[in-house]
Order: C-alpha cells, then sequence, then structure tokens
C-alpha cells in the first residue's frame, strides 16, 4: 500500500516541486566492503558478458568495495525496489529520478566529496532532472537519443531525413509503400516523440514540451499515432525483438536506440541511424543514492569512479550512450573515440528532449494530460480505436 | 499391590504419538493448518486484496489513488477501448479452445482406444515433451518460423502456395504483415502451446469409456457413426469440458505470447500488467484482473452442470 500510495503521490509532488530537506553525508568513513546497486542490464559490467567490457574489477580491487548488481527492467521497477529499500545506489532515468527525489527515496549529494564533478558535461552539472532547487541528487552516468534506425538498402542513397517516415504513409526510395514496413516503442512514453513532431509540423498547436500536453495538444498527437497504427505491423518493446524484426520482418525504419543499431551493424546487418530534423527523444540517467544506503562510503567512491573517463569509454561503447565526461570521448582513456561520440549522438544535446513523466501540473501550461492517460490512450491506439 | 507392567521410559515421539492417537483433532489440525494458512493467507488474502483494489479508483487530475469505495473505475471498463481488450480476449480464448478441441480429439481418441503397450508410451510422450522445454523458448522459436522471412513464407513460396498465404493473410480483422505480425499467429502459438492441457483430460475421460459399452451399441445395431455420437462423444464430454478450462483460462491469462507474436493490440493480461506496472492505475488493473474471474466463474459452474469435475 505505501509504495501504491507512493507512485500516486509523486506525481503531485513533482508538480509541487517539494523540497525535502535532508541530511547529506558530510566527510567519508572507511569503506564498508559493499556497495549494492539497481541498476538497467548492461550497465554495470564486470568483464562476464565480455572480457574487455569490466568497470567493476579494479574498482574492487582497489577500494575493497564488493559491488552487487540487482538488475531492473523498467523505470517503474525502479522506483519501486528503491521503495523496498536495502539498496545503496540506482542508475534512474529522468522519468524515475523526480519521482524518487519527490518520495523521499533518494538523498542529496554531497559533490564536494566527488572531485571529478567538475570534470562532468556542463550541460549535465545542473540538468533538471536531478536537480531540484539548486540540490543534487546524484551524478549523471550516461545519456543517449532514441534514434531513427533504418536499412540502408531500403533508402539506398536518400537517407530518411524526418520521422515522417515512421508517422505518415508513403513510398520509401526503394518504390515501395511503408505499410507495414515500419516500427514504433510500443510505450506509452511515444506519445511525446508523436507530440514533438507536431511541434515541427503543426506549429500552430503551441507545443513547447513534448511531455507537456493540454488536452488540443494531446489529441492531435494521438491521431497522428492513429495514424501510425496503419502503417505498423508490430509494435517494439525489446530490443532484441526488434532486432529480430529488422532481419526477419522486412521491418526497415523504425524509432530505437544506438545499442541495437551498433548490435545490428556489428554482425553485418545493413543499417544506419540519424537523428532528424524534428529532433529526439532521449534518456538520461543519474546515479543517485538511497536515503537510508547502508554503504554511504563505498556508495561515494563509486560514484566517484563512475566519472572516471575510461569507464565512461567504455561503457559507452558498451550500451552505445554518451559520457558524461567529455573527455572520455578524446582522450584515449578507453574504446570510445571521437567519431563514435558523434555516431552516439554526443553533438545533439540540444535537439533532444529527456524523457520526464508527464504530470497534471506542468510547467509551461498549467494543466497537462497526465501519464496515466497516455497509458490508457496509448493502449486503445495500439488496439485501433 | 502389584507395581504394573514395568515399561521403558517413553520418549517424545512415543508421547506424541500416544496424543494423536487419543486426540486425532490435533493430528488433523498440525497437518491441515500450514495449507489452509496458505489457501487463506496468500491466496485468497492476495486475491481479497486485490478486489479492495478495484473498488478504489484514481484521480482524474492528479493520478493520485482514491481509496474511497466506488464503482466509477469498473465503469470505466466499459469504455470502448477497455471493451475492445475484454471482447479481443474472450474471442481468442474461445477460439483457441475450439481449435485446441478440434485437433485434440482424434489425438486423445487414438492414443486412448488404439495405441497399445509401447506406442501408448509414446503418445504420452508425444504429447508431454512440448512441457518440457521452456515456454518462452517455444514462443521465440514460433517467432521465428511465423516470420515473413520465416520457414513458412519460404515453403509457401517455393511450392508456388504463396497467394494463398498472402490471401489468408489479407484477411480483415485476423490478418496482417505476416503470420507473425497477426492475430492467425497469435493463434496459432495460443493452439500448439495449450495443446496438451487439452488432449490429456479427453484421453482420461476416453479411457474411462467401457468397452462393453460400444459392444452393447453395435449388438443393438448402432453403425460406428451413431456409436461415437451417442455413446462415446456424451461420455467423453466431461473430458472435453475439462480440458477447454485449461485452454479457455490458460489463454486469457497469458500475457507473454500476445506480447510477442501478434499486432501488439492488448489482452487482458498485458493490459494489467501495464496499467499497474507503467501507469500506476492500480484500480484499473485490478478491475481488469477480476474479469477474467469473473468469466471463469461463470464458465466453471456450466462446465459443473456439464460434468467436468469427474473426469479430473
Amino acid at each position: 500500500m505505501k509504495s501504491i500510495r507512493l507512485m500516486g503521490t509523486t506525481a503531485v509532488a513533482v508538480a509541487m516541486a517539494v523540497t525535502p530537506a535532508l541530511a547529506q553525508v558530510a566527510s567519508l568513513g572507511t569503506p564498508e566492503g559493499q556497495v549494492s546497486i539497481v541498476a538497467w542490464a548492461g550497465y554495470i559490467e564486470r568483464g562476464e558478458t565480455m572480457a574487455e567490457f569490466d568497470w567493476v574489477t579494479k574498482f574492487e580491487e582497489a577500494t575493497g568495495c564488493q559491488v552487487v548488481v540487482k538488475t531492473a527492467n523498467t523505470s517503474d521497477e525502479m522506483v519501486a525496489l528503491m521503495n523496498e529499500g536495502g539498496f545503496d545506489l540506482v542508475t534512474a532515468s529522468g522519468d524515475a529520478s523526480l519521482r524518487l527525489i519527490a518520495g523521499k527515496r533518494v538523498q542529496p549529494v554531497n559533490i564536494s566529496l566527488i572531485p571529478s564533478w567538475a570534470n562532468i558535461d556542463d550541460r549535465l552539472k545542473d540538468a533538471p532532472w536531478h536537480t531540484v532547487d539548486g540540490v543534487h541528487y546524484g551524478v549523471p552516468y550516461q545519456w543517449g537519443p532514441n534514434v531513427l534506425m533504418y536499412n540502408t538498402e531500403a533508402f539506398g542513397d536518400t537517407p530518411p531525413t524526418s520521422w515522417s517516415v515512421v508517422f505518415e504513409e508513403q513510398t520509401l526510395p526503394d518504390g515501395s509503400s511503408n505499410v507495414g514496413r515500419v516500427q514504433a516503442y510500443d510505450g506509452p512514453i511515444h506519445v511525446a516523440d508523436a507530440a514533438q513532431y507536431l511541434m515541427a509540423h503543426q506549429p500552430e498547436l503551441g507545443i513547447t514540451s513534448p511531455y507537456e500536453l493540454n488536452e488540443e495538444q494531446y489529441a492531435a498527437a494521438l491521431d497522428l499515432l492513429r495514424g501510425q497504427r496503419k502503417l505498423v505491423g508490430r509494435y517494439w518493446h525489446d530490443a532484441f525483438i526488434q532486432m529480430d524484426d529488422f532481419k526477419n520482418e522486412g521491418v526497415v525504419a523504425s524509432g530505437s536506440w544506438p545499442f541495437q543499431v551498433g548490435l545490428l551493424q556489428s554482425e553485418g546487418f545493413p543499417v544506419s541511424s540519424v537523428i532528424p530534423e524534428e529532433g529526439a527523444t532521449g534518456w538520461a540517467d543519474t546515479t543517485m543514492m538511497h536515503v537510508d544506503a547502508p554503504h554511504p562510503t563505498c556508495s561515494y567512491l563509486w560514484m566517484e569512479h563512475t566519472l572516471s573517463s575510461n569507464l565512461q569509454a567504455d561503457l559507452s561503447v558498451w550500451f552505445g550512450a554518451n559520457p558524461v565526461v567529455l573527455s572520455a570521448c578524446t582522450d584515449g582513456s578507453g574504446m570510445q573515440t571521437a567519431e563514435g561520440c558523434t555516431a552516439n549522438g554526443l553533438d545533439d544535446f540540444e535537439k533532444i528532449n529527456f524523457w520526464t513523466t508527464p504530470v497534471s501540473q506542468c510547467e509551461s501550461q498549467g494543466e497537462c494530460v497526465p501519464y496515466y492517460r497516455w497509458v490508457s490512450d496509448y493502449i486503445g491506439v495500439i488496439g485501433g480505436r | 499391590m502389584s507395581r504394573g507392567a514395568i515399561l521403558p521410559n517413553r520418549g517424545l515421539a512415543d508421547r506424541l504419538s500416544a496424543l494423536f492417537w487419543r486426540r486425532p483433532t490435533v493430528l488433523l489440525l498440525l497437518l491441515i493448518t500450514p495449507p489452509l494458512l496458505w489457501l487463506g493467507v496468500v491466496y485468497l488474502g492476495s486475491l481479497g486484496a486485490l478486489l479492495l483494489q478495484s473498488f478504489y479508483s484514481i484521480d482524474e487530475f492528479s493520478g493520485v489513488v482514491v481509496e474511497e469505495f466506488t464503482l466509477k473505475t469498473y465503469g470505466e471498463l466499459f469504455r470502448a477501448a477497455n471493451m475492445d481488450i475484454i471482447l479481443r480476449t474472450l474471442t481468442m480464448s474461445a477460439s483457441v479452445t475450439l481449435a485446441s478441441a478440434v485437433i485434440g480429439f482424434p489425438v486423445a481418441y487414438f492414443a486412448a482406444r488404439f495405441a497399445r503397450g509401447r506406442w501408448k508410451a509414446v503418445f504420452y510422450l508425444g504429447i508431454m515433451l512440448p512441457l518440457w522445454s521452456s515456454y518462452l523458448v517455444k514462443v521465440y522459436a514460433w517467432k521465428l518460423i511465423l516470420a515473413k522471412e520465416g520457414i513458412i513464407t519460404w515453403a509457401a513460396d517455393s511450392v508456388g502456395l504463396g497467394f494463398l498465404l498472402d490471401a489468408v493473410l489479407a484477411l480483415p480483422g485476423v490478418g496482417g504483415n505476416s503470420l507473425s505480425t497477426s492475430f492467425i499467429g497469435t493463434w496459432l502459438v495460443f493452439v500448439y502451446v495449450w495443446l496438451p492441457y487439452m488432449i490429456l483430460p479427453m484421453q482420461a475421460s476416453l479411457e474411462r469409456v467401457p468397452v462393453s459399452m460400444l459392444e452393447a451399441s453395435s449388438d443393438l445395431g448402432a453403425s460406428r457413426g451413431q456409436t461415437f455420437r451417442t455413446v462415446i462423444l456424451p461420455l467423453a464430454m466431461p473430458g472435453v469440458i475439462a480440458g477447454s478450462i485449461f485452454t479457455f483460462s490458460l489463454t486469457m491469462g497469458d500475457y507473454i505470447i500476445p506480447q510477442i507474436i501478434g499486432t501488439s493490440a492488448r489482452f487482458i493480461g498485458q493490459a494489467v500488467y501495464q496499467l499497474q506496472g507503467t501507469a500506476g492505475n492500480i484500480p484499473l488493473a485490478a478491475a481488469f484482473a477480476v474479469v477474467p474471474i469473473i468469466i471463469m466463474l461463470v464458465y466453471l459452474s456450466l462446465a459443473k452442470r456439464g460434468g467436468a469435475f469427474d473426469a479430473l
């Protein structure tokens, strides 16, 4: 019950921007020997999947803090696990981080205890998804765009420049229609992609943020999505199923993550990706610390460790994401290169609208359609309503 | 005067068994309490909590769950999009059940009446074997089989029957871009996965049809067809109904197959999963979860009248 109520109240609490004045750690003690982290799959690698991707072993040897990872598949799972407690850290995306702050599940981070804080990309230091009223509730971890992945054979010499290939019926460069050959994300947050498309193509709607839609803007976005339903055979929710659909179902274009693009390319499959002219949505993750973290010193040591440029470099190669420490792209400390960062969308930060949870009391226009309606209406759209 | 029989000191076990002998109810209570607790607290308790949630509602503006009793959430089930989900699930469950019965009956009939000795074992194994491999592995395998560039399309094209497949996929409502992105595909996989649950109870009930009755039937001049219709089928019906309970309820509760194979249109299980997981709309998720319970209660009471539970 408690967690249920928490989930609900956070929506309101976020809107009202509550600032729980919680104590932060003043100084570090001796390492406690362990740190337990709730993380996305593939985010914390110790060389068990592929030997060269390991950013845990050395940390454990240097600090004596054993890293224990609990993987979570959705932002909601992360929030639920943190509500349960018993964990030190979580790699929360923007649609979870504010809920955690409002729910008082995470504590402010004392950045003076994190020497590498200064190295963080200036664009992320005070990002609104982890900074509330000037208080930092976490350390940025990685970020990435939701790109438009396309089959280079189908598009030939004219790669797509607009999201219209997945939103509006048209003939693709290979001469066939796009009906049945495009996909869209099977999550209600995809409504934001539609809204972003409308920002560029129907400016008269006056959308300023794709996560803050009034009734009229929201209805227009749903209409666009209803049109998209006629083009989409199946929506994607699982990265590996989407890759399979590109290989076996004749899908040639879809919103996707750099992760799938990279994996398909490494298999020699003819795909590429682009951030279209309308911009893209994206995710930015933050390492946050539980209010009752049982191992605070190890937690701080880990947060400092996450900012080391070789971890950032290797992780960004592994996950197809962008480092939050810019030098990771160029200093050769890990596997990442400047070209790799560009391919992952490092230069497109301004074009990206990062995932946040839509709330009813929104900043830009007072009253917006809240997330739970996005969920039920998107179910209807996929069901053909 | 007499000092009585000399008995050794009795140990704990002896005294316990004596207690159980003198008071059988103690033993009974001891044995029955854990399962009763399980049923009462874990099973019915969680069901009760679920039911309770479904009478709450979500506040339209803030998205907060309002803990006041209301039927508003149940009213929401009647919204067009939600009715679609319920009807879609019901239709799928019914057609899967029907197909399983039609396909399963001959198999069960043969296994029960004609297979002997080693062949019987082979039949049992053949039916059970698919149940031993992981459900997910089977579903993913089917995704590849049904894919647009999968083996079925390839086989149809290479024997010149591609047009037939295209015609099937062009069917309005159930067709789609490929078998794996259509309702036909979802239906095929459901039938494959749940078929054993239909065959086994049917076989059990067919085996219970006494041979003497069949002989009597033919002695009285009934043709084979008449015997089948008037003797075998009615006697095997409880088994068919028992099997249909499995296939119907399993299809209705499943949320993984339609997620991997099909058009992404939601079924009840998926709706529950999504509403409670990502939307925080627990009341509507709970109300959705109550729907299959009610449908199954109705179904079971009908099945009970059909004598299905005699065959379990």
